[in-house]
């Protein structure tokens, strides 16, 4: 039953927390816009190759982990597709059988303590309201992905509008 | 009363709200409406990614984009995006944004082993035309090249395309759409005279069936995946075919699952064709009146350097694309062989698969759409692949009618627009004209208002052979634009890295991301992408689709044209062209090529005042015109009144994109098809245009095998591809954390069995080697991919792992577009 009302609660006190403090989000480096792209201290620059030069071969990196912690993490605006919190190994994805919906769809969101999938999944290409899933959203895994620990080799300096508003609130 | 803050506010709660599926109070959904046209700018524009060309909302606000929804009112994806679309408000926003030009050097001076320095763009200038200026006194316009894009937009290409081919008298610029799309194009013209798909992707809702020749659509391209799925679930006699050499996602769908040897699609397709002929299933009156038939040259090599013994050793190696006539009895003796038992013993596909498949084309009660890309075009037979499956839907006819549908994919937003319907190629014009063709050239020369004869008559070098000569160092200044070629072409150690490296050789990258192949160049020059300019893409079905500049680019970032257009201004004529050319037309004496290109009356004849109220243009302010739309409308004199047509520039601003040819303000979607294309003369039901005498071409072509394939030493096939959340090289998706993070490396995908065999188990650090190179990556045995024994797959976008190392640069030898599926590596611990 916790488990359950946190759930329910954590997009609110998500969007809470965003409207309070900014973006949760670990890649939003705050550095000046249009700051120089960095030269290397052997005057080189890096194509995501962690410093390699193109005629070595690097070491690969280890093979990430899927994050499995069953937190939901929050989006940029709306209508962007949540990130998947769990692993989803063996999940069974075809005709006759979608594993995702066995705990996302409205009806049986509640009893698994899931998210349920957002109102526009049960819309027709030509916007019908359907009863169930809109078979044009299907393969949930075209939207939907899940996240390794791997950290990313640059940052990103996207902010949102949760994130500027955040800015103003501080002002 | 509503405040910013409180409308903010509703929008942080309803995005997470929505998220997670609770039901919003409708007075913040009030308020959001109310609130959000003075807060945020939303404006329609293409997605940066896929041939697909899905629409997007992009929403800004103080100079930055801050999200990005699927458009609705977009016909090819009604709301829908991907998640790579959903994400398209991080691209521009990598920490590592290049934002001022970056020369090496040593001393102060240039120098080709020195380091990387920030310079002016004068500087960076500077130094780039004295470098083009000592080849062009050394060799003429034929030391110089360019490497363009697929992702340029129109008039980027356009641009580009004049200051190489009448510019420079250079025909040695390509895209790199050669490596992904150039078998379709070939195919095209062989079989319809004509480049581009007769139908759209309206077939998607039209069609009893889909079958999938080498194509993984439901990571590829998502939202056309979507369409199909859609139509599968909706309808139960629907069916999908699904062919590949590995097991992917779209195989989830799959009614007709089939995995198939690599290179074996040949024989299958004839065998599919001898079928329809074996049980009396060709459509009579169809093929008597609009189709004729070809043999086509075999024995044709595999377009690797003309030294090589397997060039040698080929018959017709010099003449690929040779043919003879022949009639419908002889194409009947020539498939012949191709039995059931045949095409099974060659693909290893069980027969009853092969049967079902084939019987969706035979029988004439089932509207079949054909779809494919890599797998097809990036084949060492991939022309004759284009042609075979339209002999299908020929003999049949089965085509250019909602539903029946041959369909090419493309890969980038504007491989349609730009690199084939602009001409970027080494051999093209616009609008499907040639470069050795006279007429044609006179045609390009009045259009461009150029003395006749200015335009060179030899196919110049294509984007594979480029780097030949770069290492050769027959081509000797060159400028990559709006590509990644160094990690994106194969053979990378013997054929492309030491062109770059190669002393005689000054090399320019343009990119808004330091790239491998950035990281290889002379001189960078730091791009303006996708929004930061206005600009125009075309799309797979021939749809033109325009977005306006939404904000600027960061530091000093510019766009590709006015890169472009200001390096021109730094050349007269008579640097460039021939002295006895110009003594017979005084006029172009003394003018720069920015004159006489870009300020020649046409493309130079909008004024900055005409850019659409409330959107900047940094163009034209730089200019003193609006040089995007005189550059299109100069462009589209091509096309207009010859079947690709377009409408007049401000409609496309205010369209979701309209699909050529545009006549009388209707877009077309059903070409060569009476009743659905205007150009079709009423009576002859089809008319095949592009041909002169009106009717397609089958083509007689055998199997053959493949240039390399596994021995003793080279044990395993290698097939290179994507994966959804990464686009192409990743420049772009790698530096989007979520997409990142969702598949942050490459992996060696390989079937259980043989990890086991060579003491390996997921997760272990193994060398991909090959007799070109090696690399090092990870095994994976599992996840979204599951490959046959004997076979690995390597995705490619990972610049940390250059898979292209060990590739080989064997293409087709009549599209020279590269076969980047079919290699022999082995896989060892590292």
């Amino acid at each position: 039953m916790r488990g359950l009302l946190l759930r329910a609660l954590l997009p609110l006190i998500a969007a809470a927390s965003l409207a309070a403090c900014g973006s949760k989000h670990e890649e939003t480096p705050r550095k000046a816009p249009d700051a120089p792209v960095v030269i290397t201290a052997a005057g080189q620059i890096d194509g995501l190759r962690r410093g390699v030069p193109i005629d070595k071969e690097a070491s690969p990196l280890p093979m990430a982990r899927v994050e499995n912690f069953d937190r939901i993490r929050p989006v940029n605006y709306e209508m962007q597709p949540p990130t998947i919190p769990h692993a989803i190994d063996n999940y069974q994805l075809t005709v006759n059988t979608n594993r995702c919906m066995l705990c996302h769809t409205r009806s049986a969101a509640k009893k698994f303590q899931a998210p349920p999938v957002s109102d526009a999944h049960y819309l027709t290409r030509d916007g019908k309201v359907l009863e169930q899933i809109s078979s044009r959203r299907y393969f949930c895994v075209q939207c939907h992905v899940v996240q390794t620990d791997a950290e990313p080799l640059v940052g990103n300096r996207y902010e949102g509008l949760n994130t500027t508003l955040a800015k103003e609130e501080k002002q | 009363m509503t405040t910013r803050r409180d409308f903010i506010r509703a929008s942080a709660v309803g995005a997470a709200a929505s998220a997670a599926g609770i039901a919003v109070p409708a007075s913040f959904a009030e308020a959001a409406t109310a609130a959000a046209p003075t807060e945020v700018k939303w404006s329609k524009a293409p997605c940066r990614f896929c041939g697909t060309g899905c629409g997007v909302q992009v929403a800004v606000q103080d100079n930055r984009v801050v999200a990005t929804h699927g458009d609705a009112d977009a016909e090819v994806n009604r709301g829908l995006n991907c998640v790579k679309g959903y994400f398209l408000s991080k691209i521009m926003y990598g920490n590592d944004r290049l934002t001022t030009p970056l020369l090496r050097k040593k001393d102060g001076q240039f120098a080709k082993d020195g380091d990387f320095e920030p310079v002016s763009w004068d500087e960076a200038f500077d130094v780039m035309a004295a470098q083009f200026k000592r080849v062009l006194k050394a060799k003429g316009g034929t030391g110089i090249g360019m490497a363009g894009s697929g992702q340029w937009t129109v008039w980027e290409g356009y641009a580009a395309n004049k200051l190489m081919k009448a510019g420079f008298r250079s025909n040695h610029i390509d895209p790199n759409a050669r490596h992904c799309m150039a078998s379709a194009v070939t195919g095209f013209m062989r079989t319809f005279g004509m480049d581009e798909p007769m139908g759209c992707y309206d077939d998607f809702e039209a069609a009893d069936a889909f079958v999938l020749w080498g194509s993984n659509m439901a990571e590829m391209h998502p939202i056309l995946w979507t369409r199909v799925t859609d139509r599968r679930l909706s309808y139960d006699h629907v069916k999908v075919a699904v062919l590949s050499t590995f097991e992917h996602r779209s195989f989830d769908l799959a009614d007709i699952p089939i995995i198939f040897k690599p290179q074996t699609d040949l024989a299958i397709l004839n065998y599919i064709a001898n079928h329809i002929i074996q049980t009396g299933r060709v459509n009579e009156d169809f093929v008597r009146k609009h189709v004729s038939f070809k043999r086509g040259n075999d024995d044709i090599g595999y377009g690797l350097r003309p030294d090589n013994p397997l060039e040698l050793k080929a018959k017709n190696s010099k003449d690929p694309t040779g043919s003879t006539p022949i009639d419908f009895d002889a194409f009947k003796a020539f498939v012949e062989p191709y039995t059931l038992d045949y095409a099974a013993e060659l693909s290893g596909v069980e027969k009853g698969w092969l049967k079902h498949l084939a019987e969706l084309y035979a029988d004439p009660k089932v509207k079949v759409m054909s779809l494919w890309t890599m797998g097809f075009n990036q084949h060492t037979r991939g022309t004759w692949a284009n042609n075979m499956v339209y002999n299908i839907h020929l003999l049949t006819g089965k085509i250019a009618t909602p539903g029946n549908s041959p369909f090419s994919l493309t890969g980038q937003p504007s491989a349609c627009g730009t690199a084939r319907e602009v001409g970027t190629f080494s051999h093209r014009l616009p609008a499907d004209l040639v470069v050795t063709n006279p007429e044609h050239r006179k045609h390009a020369e009045e259009i461009w208002k150029l003395p006749d004869g200015l335009i060179v008559d030899k196919v110049g070098y294509h984007i594979v052979e480029q780097n030949r000569m770069l290492k050769d160092g027959k081509l000797n200044a060159y400028w990559v634009m709006a590509n990644n070629n160094m990690q994106a072409a194969a053979n990378l150690e013997n054929e492309g890295y030491p062109g770059y490296r190669n002393p005689d050789n000054f090399i320019v990258v343009s990119d808004p991301y330091p790239t491998v192949t950035a990281q290889a160049a002379d001189l960078i020059l730091p791009t303006a992408m996708w929004v930061e300019k206005e600009g125009a893409y075309g799309n797979a079905e021939r749809r033109t689709q325009f977005w306006h500049q939404l904000v600027k680019a960061p530091g000093e970032a510019r766009s590709d044209l006015w890169q472009l257009m200001e390096f021109s201004k730094r050349f007269t004529t008579d640097e460039c062209w021939p002295a006895e050319l110009l003594a017979a037309n005084p006029a172009y004496k003394g003018k720069t090529l920015f004159e006489v290109l870009y300020r020649n009356g046409k493309v130079d004849r909008f004024a900055p005042g005409e850019v659409e109220a409330g959107y900047a243009n940094d163009e034209a302010a730089a200019f003193g015109f609006y040089p995007q739309k005189g550059l299109f409308e100069e462009y589209a004199e091509f096309g207009r009144g010859h079947g690709h047509d377009l409408a007049p520039f401000d409609e496309y601003h205010k369209a979701r994109g309209l699909r050529w040819p545009v006549v009388n303000g209707k877009e077309t979607r059903w070409r060569y098809k009476e009743g659905t294309d205007p150009y079709v003369k009423p009576g002859t039901d089809w008319q095949f245009y592009g041909n002169k005498d009106g009717r397609a071409v089958i083509w007689a072509l055998p199997y053959e095998p493949p240039a390399e394939s596994p021995d003793a030493d080279y044990d395993l096939w290698l097939a290179t591809g994507r994966v959804l959340e990464h686009w192409h090289s990743g420049s772009m998706t790698m530096r989007v954390p979520e997409l990142y993070k969702a598949f942050p490396s490459a992996v060696v995908f390989m079937n259980p069995d043989d990890a086991k065999a060579r003491g390996l188990k997921r997760g272990d650090e193994v060398k991909v080697i090959s007799r070109r190179g090696e690399m090092r990556s990870r095994v994976e045995t599992r996840g979204r991919n599951r490959v046959p024994s004997g076979l690995v797959f390597v995705p490619w976008f990972d610049a940390a792992q250059l898979i292209n190392k060990t590739t080989l640069d064997a293409t087709c030898p009549i599209s020279k577009q590269t076969d980047f599926k079919k290699c022999a590596v082995k896989v060892v611990m590292a």
